[in-house]
């Protein structure tokens, strides 16, 4: 499981370098995978560095952006996705990042 | 790999989707497609040995197969097969020549094997169905959180393989052991996050259908699906079919990692359901899926001329299969029992077909599968916190002209 630790940071590499699409060949040996390019990106909003800096190193944007929307989906909702990152996926979030976070996610994805 | 053809069918057919839903563009790499939910709309987009699909999250990948696709053969194909990943680190690489599982813990012998070592060993084929546990759940009333997939986090394969059974057999289970923990070639992005595993009793694990599946409807899994093998966990939910799976190892306990205890929950009770607001009492892992069944010769919104139609679909629970498929063509009012097609096993899609004549004016069809166990879809969809395991009547609405 650990030799590919990196390959979510190698897939963001690519994505950034705009590497086409391709299968590296069913025939050859052995079998690599090149994911499309990232194109989902964050929307302009409040403390846009602090989220960029905070939320791209696990997931592309369109986990975000396609969550549900409207007046149940606040500041608590948001709040409460933000510290799951931190206490169940380990996020590496700064305390003082969270507010900055909620506030851009609240105001931006309604 | 990818059949041109089968490549222009899905094209042409999202292209009529789109169009339907009064969106054109003339870019095809451009395109989008509006699921029918709030906040629905998601890219189409082009992987590695795939169709184009729909695009819910692009890392890690979680692509979902167009609806149209249910309607071309009850089984899915691979290049159209949903695609659904945890953690972000999943494997660029693998060379099939030297991968190898491991088979540890409380067993005899520790084994390591190869893909050939695999394929010397008599070998399985079973139809299945695997179903994301969040399948559907963008419909979930009310919304809750979580990837906000319409219908098509679902698939129907022949996967072939070897049982379970045989390879632990092979290592030797000691006695006491009461678990085996699954883990894939995937892991997360940061260490701090917790590994993706999971684990069934030891008594499901040997029970001769659970397989490793190193082919998938004839030919190797697409690397998106698991290539080169695959756990398979017949009328289980998704969340168990481990990818590029290469750690199979016993344990003489509970295993109770996040992706055990935390996650992938639903409550203790008959309905897995609790009241909206409110929390479950208690939870148990996630386990079979509810008995289901779509339209999918129609869309929703669709118009049709007045007369006679073939309605045609699919249908699918946890294993005890299909006994009967009813249609509406009134919003429930009356019912009448479809033809049930080939019986492909009862871990398979089932195809079901019924003519029926269609006056002019709104109509609202439904679909109600009953299993083989006596369950029926329920009329109104039950609710839990995570949006798992939707199975509510689904309604298609036509105008006939």
């Amino acid at each position: 499981m650990s030799m590919f630790k990196n390959a979510g940071r190698l897939a963001a590499i690519i994505a950034a370098g705009g590497l086409v699409m391709a299968v590296g060949g069913l025939q050859a040996k052995p079998v690599t995978l090149k994911l499309p390019e990232e194109t989902a990106q964050f929307k302009p909003g409040p403390n846009l560095d602090v989220v960029q800096a905070n939320c791209t190193a696990c997931h592309s944007a369109d986990y975000i952006q396609t969550q549900p929307r409207g007046p149940k989906f606040g500041k608590d909702f948001w709040t409460a996705e933000v510290n799951k990152m931190i206490k169940v996926y380990g996020a590496p979030i700064d305390a003082n990042d969270v507010p900055k976070i909620v506030e851009y996610l609240a105001a931006t994805y309604q | 790999m990818i059949d041109r053809r089968s490549v222009l069918q899905g094209g042409v057919a999202l292209l009529a989707s789109t169009s339907l839903l009064g969106k054109s563009t003339s870019a095809f790499a451009e395109q989008t497609v509006t699921l029918p939910f709030d906040n629905g709309t998601r890219p189409l987009g082009k992987y590695p040995q795939k169709r184009t699909m729909i695009v819910q999250t692009s890392r890690p990948p979680q692509l979902e197969t167009p609806f149209s696709v249910f309607n071309e053969s009850v089984i899915t194909p691979n290049d159209a097969f949903f695609v659904r990943y945890h953690l972000a680190g999943i494997p660029m690489e693998i060379d099939p020549d030297k991968f190898t599982v491991e088979v540890k813990g409380k067993v005899d012998k520790p084994l390591k094997l190869s893909l050939a070592d695999l394929k010397k060993m008599p070998s399985k084929t079973i139809v299945a169905v695997t179903q994301c546990s969040g399948n559907s759940r963008a419909f979930s009333d009310p919304r809750v959180a979580g990837g906000q997939s319409g219908n098509g986090a679902m698939g129907n394969a022949r996967w072939k393989g070897v049982p379970l059974k045989a390879v632990l057999e092979k290592a030797g289970v000691q006695t006491g052991a009461k678990q085996v923990v699954f883990g894939g070639l995937d892991g997360p992005a940061m260490e701090t996050t917790p590994d993706f595993a999971k684990a069934l009793d030891l008594d499901h694990a040997r029970d001769g259908e659970v397989m490793l599946a190193y082919q998938m409807n004839g030919e190797d899994l697409p690397m998106l699906n698991g290539f080169p093998l695959r756990l398979v966990v017949p009328g289980y939910y998704g969340t168990y079919w481990v990818k590029h799976l290469n750690e199979i190892t016993v344990i003489d306990k509970v295993y109770d990692n996040f992706w055990m205890k935390t996650a992938y929950r639903i409550p203790d009770n008959e309905c897995a359901c609790v009241e909206p607001g409110t929390a479950p009492k208690a939870t148990v892992p996630i386990n079979r899926f509810t008995v289901r069944s779509f339209i999918t010769s129609v869309e929703n919104g669709a118009k049709l001329k007045s007369g006679n139609v073939t309605l045609r679909g699919i249908a699918f629970d946890g294993g005890t299969g299909i006994k009967q498929v009813d249609v509406s063509t009134d919003g429930g009012k009356t019912w009448k029992a479809a033809k049930l097609g080939q019986d492909l096993g009862n871990y398979s899609f089932r195809e079901w077909t019924l003519p029926v004549k269609l006056g002019k004016g709104s109509h609202e069809l439904k679909v109600r599968a009953t299993s083989n166990g006596g369950k029926v879809q329920p009329e109104k969809a039950v609710f839990n916190p995570a949006g798992y395991m939707r199975n509510v009547i689904e309604t298609t609405s036509v105008t006939v002209a």
